[in-house]
């Protein structure tokens, strides 16, 4: 939209830091975000160890495929790889290689999602639910907005793609590519530590389940 | 938008993006090792929490470019993640849960 | 961000018009955002007071019939609920968005769309919320809705509901515009204007819009929790029959809920701190340690949660350590009044209204802080717990604190909205009235309190020693009545025949007074160069001149001044997209209450709104 009158939204590009506002009120966004997430994964931690019924993450019972979930990891890592691969061509006006990285990300995380489906289903069909346990209510609440995020992205990916094709993003636009990607790489980073401490890190088992 | 004022210094470019990635990849492998071996299992949590540290890390500086923009960025960021991380601590002491993720603590 | 094709422009064309009720319902002008946020805030004020009245009246007697328990349960609750969320928190954001602009220097925020959907969100919330009235009764487990209390098992009803999902509305309304705040005062501020520059009601906006960034993602996942363990999810999450913890109800709900009060009252402490120096005449006594004390009090107010809950049993390490960081942060707030008092002192005063209702803010806030402080000693909370004491304290420090320095701002700010002066006569009544009757309202808690009445029971029975008191705080409390009567005749009378304000009818200090009343849509024909503190009194009287000083005529930023005349400045037109996203989120969280189908519905106007929203053409 900045096409439009560009002389109407030039002074607006001097601001006060030098920064744009977009990525300013995206910082401050992940800033808060952060504590969405903080709290979500507090919940989780407070009640590792706390089910009183199975199945539980890890052990004897557990329902935890640790491979498996290496891989989604994996897949999501990657995905900020050609996230920021993404932004350098189209700072660089390589328009068609920032479409290809993209939609390159937004299956990455498709792929992702999709794991987290079947991880889902499966759990589901080893007994545990929401309603399980508290480790099932947690785990699933934990998860379940980490996907969402990852959904959100993917539709902002595809969305950036969409445009680009429209004619949008030149390579003047990169900061939209750049604000996208950072939202993006957001999302991977909340799964690194999803992943080290829900996942890696072996949950004590209740007494009576010893 | 076309004079990057707010770049105090120029972002990295795919090569350096890609060794970045490839330090990423080599250290979830080592995480996913370090599981699977049964003398580590007394200093599991420790090495964990120091390899995702750095992963956590890297990502945020390279790719977020971090390291190369705004402190102002840095310290949105650091805000919220700094209150986060103090809010965890302190209710995992508040709930006695902290022995969960110390071993032995308990 | 996107280029817009022909036929795209002609379905989004933008509103025009600048008079009528479209232009309001489409505005995305800050100052008429601030006007629509603080009179809808102030009909919640009107029916949050009223729910007052009511129990007021049920308890001014003993056995009290005016209305049964289960009405008396959600008549506090919505009244806590209201006075909280949909008046002090978004009158308090009448004042930033009407300000922060002018105050800076700038000529709207910086997303002013965003703006614009902070408002409709909060009003859709608003109405939602009290829809419940409607819809099988209103929520009743108190405004902090503590598990089990609000648990399926427990509370078969809709009200919890409506409650959490309407506070969850009401959260990204804040959200949305605090992360506008901040971003408008780190990056819109004129030139000069540098952050120990930038007047204080600005400072507490920022520090107010951080905590609310913070708090409110805290606050969402517990109201969330919630409603997923009242989902045919059935989580667990506050069910101890599955091995939940309602504890970490109350831990959640006071992380999100102190920082929360300092969210009330920092607005409040910022509007003082703008009134005292104009009507003492004097710069603000100590502005660094005031703005310090500030920023410190937003920090500290991340540390003293848990004295909420000092009678949970937490243990006596975390009871002491909760302590502790509550007295402590008495020490900041101890600061910013001793710099009031510093201010005020030597200064030629003049008591207009808004000078009355700051220094009322003072002594009350005094008192209530005081009270306040002897339940951060942990054994006489004990006492304390759940009495009328701590009625007492929260409204000495709510409506002695916050609602009469939100006043004192209606009186101080009200010429430059509407370029006409409040009665000054009827204003001095509408103070004296309100501090009296606030103090009989509220001052015999106290008593009440310490003789061991508690807060939330609906009636009574003779003998206990309550009567008499209990008569005198409802007097008071139509006394208040009565002063906001006067308040409501003040502004009918004054916007028909009022005074002519001009652009600075206090002799002002800071930038928004350098402009006319009100303001024009583009506020400053030409950008303020700011030379200090106190920009628009530096440049009416110098650097360093005191009142002898005078320039023959003070500069001013107003049409015609200048090269800019304001014709060639261009201004965001309105759009009609905020209102459609509001409605389309508002109807998703219904859908949860009256069938997912509905959230369907309302998910499909919302993603329409945003596309729509982000692929609008600046202008036609």
């Amino acid at each position: 939209m900045q096409h439009a009158h560009p002389a109407a939204h030039a002074p607006e590009h001097e601001t006060t830091t030098g920064l744009d506002h977009r990525k300013l009120l995206m910082w401050a966004f992940l800033g808060s975000d952060c504590l969405l997430f903080g709290a979500l994964i507090s919940t989780y931690m407070i009640y590792r160890g706390r089910s009183l019924a199975g199945p539980f993450p890890n052990g004897p019972e557990g329902v935890f495929d640790i491979p498996f979930t290496s891989v989604s990891a994996f897949v999501l890592l990657m995905s900020s790889l050609t996230m920021v691969l993404a932004l350098a061509a189209s700072q660089r006006g390589h328009i068609r290689g920032m479409r290809v990285w993209l939609i390159a990300t937004a299956l990455l995380g498709t792929v992702f999602l999709g794991g987290q489906f079947f991880e889902f289903t499966a759990f589901v069909a080893e007994g545990l639910t929401p309603a399980t346990n508290v480790f099932g209510t947690s785990f699933f609440t934990l998860t379940g907005f980490h996907g969402a995020h990852v959904t959100l992205g993917v539709i902002i990916l595809l969305s950036l793609v969409v445009v680009s094709l429209r004619g949008g993003l030149p390579k003047e636009e990169s900061l939209t590519v750049e604000i996208a990607g950072l939202y993006w790489h957001f999302v991977d980073i909340v799964w690194i530590v999803i992943f080290t401490l829900v996942y890696l890190i072996p949950a004590p088992l209740p007494p009576h389940a010893g | 938008m076309a004079v990057p004022a707010e770049h105090h210094r120029a972002h990295p470019g795919p090569g350096e993006y890609i060794k970045i990635a490839v330090i990423l990849a080599v250290i979830t492998l080592v995480e996913v090792a370090v599981y699977y071996v049964p003398s580590l299992s007394g200093a599991l949590t420790p090495i964990l929490m120091v390899l995702s540290t750095i992963k956590f890390s890297m990502v945020v500086l390279w790719f977020m470019h971090l390291k190369f923009d705004s402190v102002l960025f840095s310290y949105l960021f650091v805000g919220g993640l700094g209150i986060a991380g103090a809010v965890l601590i302190a209710l995992l002491f508040l709930f006695g849960a902290s022995h969960t993720i110390v071993p032995g603590a308990a | 961000m996107a280029t817009i094709t022909g036929s795209m422009v002609g379905v989004l064309r933008r509103p025009t018009s600048h008079y009528g009720v479209w232009s309001w319902m489409t505005t995305v002008d800050h100052k008429r955002i601030g006007v629509l946020y603080g009179v809808t805030s102030f009909i919640f004020f009107l029916i949050g007071g009223v729910e007052a009245l009511v129990l007021r009246l049920q308890l001014a007697f003993p056995d009290g019939k005016v209305v049964d328990p289960e009405v008396f349960n959600q008549l506090f609750t919505m009244h806590a609920t209201t006075m909280v969320f949909l008046v002090i928190m978004p009158l308090s954001a009448a004042f930033f968005n009407f300000l922060i602009p002018l105050q800076i220097g700038a000529r709207d925020v910086a997303f002013p769309r965003l703006n614009a959907f902070s408002y409709w969100v909060f009003v859709a919330g608003g109405v939602f919320i009290n829809s419940s009235f409607l819809f099988g009764g209103a929520p009743n487990a108190g405004w902090f809705g503590y598990a089990n209390l609000t648990s399926r098992a427990f509370n078969a009803g809709s009200g919890v509901d409506f409650w959490a999902l309407g506070l969850l509305g009401l959260g990204t309304a804040s959200l949305a515009a605090s992360f506008n705040f901040i971003v408008t005062i780190l990056n819109m501020r004129a030139p000069g204007m540098t952050m120990m520059r930038m007047p204080l009601f600005t400072w507490m906006t920022l520090v107010v819009a951080f905590l609310l960034i913070f708090a409110m993602p805290i606050i969402a996942v517990a109201l969330i929790q919630l409603e997923l363990d009242r989902s045919p999810l059935a989580t667990n999450f506050f069910n101890p029959a599955n091995g939940g913890d309602p504890i970490l109800w109350q831990h959640l709900f006071w992380l999100f809920g102190h920082p929360e009060v300092y969210i009330l009252i920092l607005p409040a402490m910022g509007i003082v701190s703008e009134v005292l120096p104009t009507f003492a005449r004097k710069p603000l006594f100590g502005y660094p340690a005031v703005v310090f004390a500030g920023v410190f009090i937003g920090f500290m107010g991340w540390g003293v949660w848990a004295h909420h809950m000092f009678t949970v049993g937490l243990g006596p390490v975390a009871n002491s350590v909760f302590a502790v960081t509550t007295m402590f942060i008495a020490v900041p707030t101890g600061i910013k009044i001793f710099n009031w008092i510093a201010t005020l002192w030597g200064g030629s005063l003049k008591f207009t209204t808004a000078m009355l209702f700051s220094i009322g803010f003072i002594s009350m806030f005094i008192i209530g802080g005081l009270s306040g402080l002897t339940h951060a000693s942990p054994p006489t909370d004990y006492q304390q717990q759940d009495t009328y004491y701590i009625v007492a304290h929260f409204h000495y420090v709510l409506f002695g604190g916050s609602i009469l320095a939100l006043f004192s701002g209606f009186y101080f700010w009200w010429p430059k909205g509407t370029g006409k002066l409040l009665d000054e006569g009827l204003g001095k009544l509408n103070f004296w009235l309100m501090i009296i009757g606030m103090n009989l309202t509220f001052g015999p808690m106290h008593i009440l309190g310490l003789n061991g009445m508690p807060r939330r029971i609906y009636t009574y029975p003779s003998g206990m020693g309550w009567e008499f008191w209990n008569l005198i705080e409802t007097a008071g409390s139509l006394v208040i009545a009565l002063s906001v009567l006067v308040f409501i005749i003040n502004v009918v009378r004054t916007s028909r025949n009022g005074k002519e304000a001009g652009p600075d009818p206090w002799d002002g200090r800071t930038l928004e007074w350098s402009i006319p009343s009100p303001p024009p849509e583009y506020n400053f024909a030409t950008v303020p160069v700011v030379q200090g503190r106190d920009a628009f009194w530096i440049e009416k009287y110098g650097l360093h001149g005191g009142e002898g000083a005078h320039h023959a005529a003070p500069p001013s930023h107003t049409a015609g001044s200048g090269n800019g005349d304001g014709h060639a400045i261009h201004m965001p037109q309105g759009s009609y997209l905020p209102m459609v996203t509001a409605f389309g989120q508002t109807l998703m969280l219904a859908g949860v209450i009256f069938g997912y189908w509905l959230s369907g519905v309302g998910l499909v106007i919302m993603l329409g709104g945003v596309y729509a929203w982000c692929s609008e053409p600046v202008s036609d």
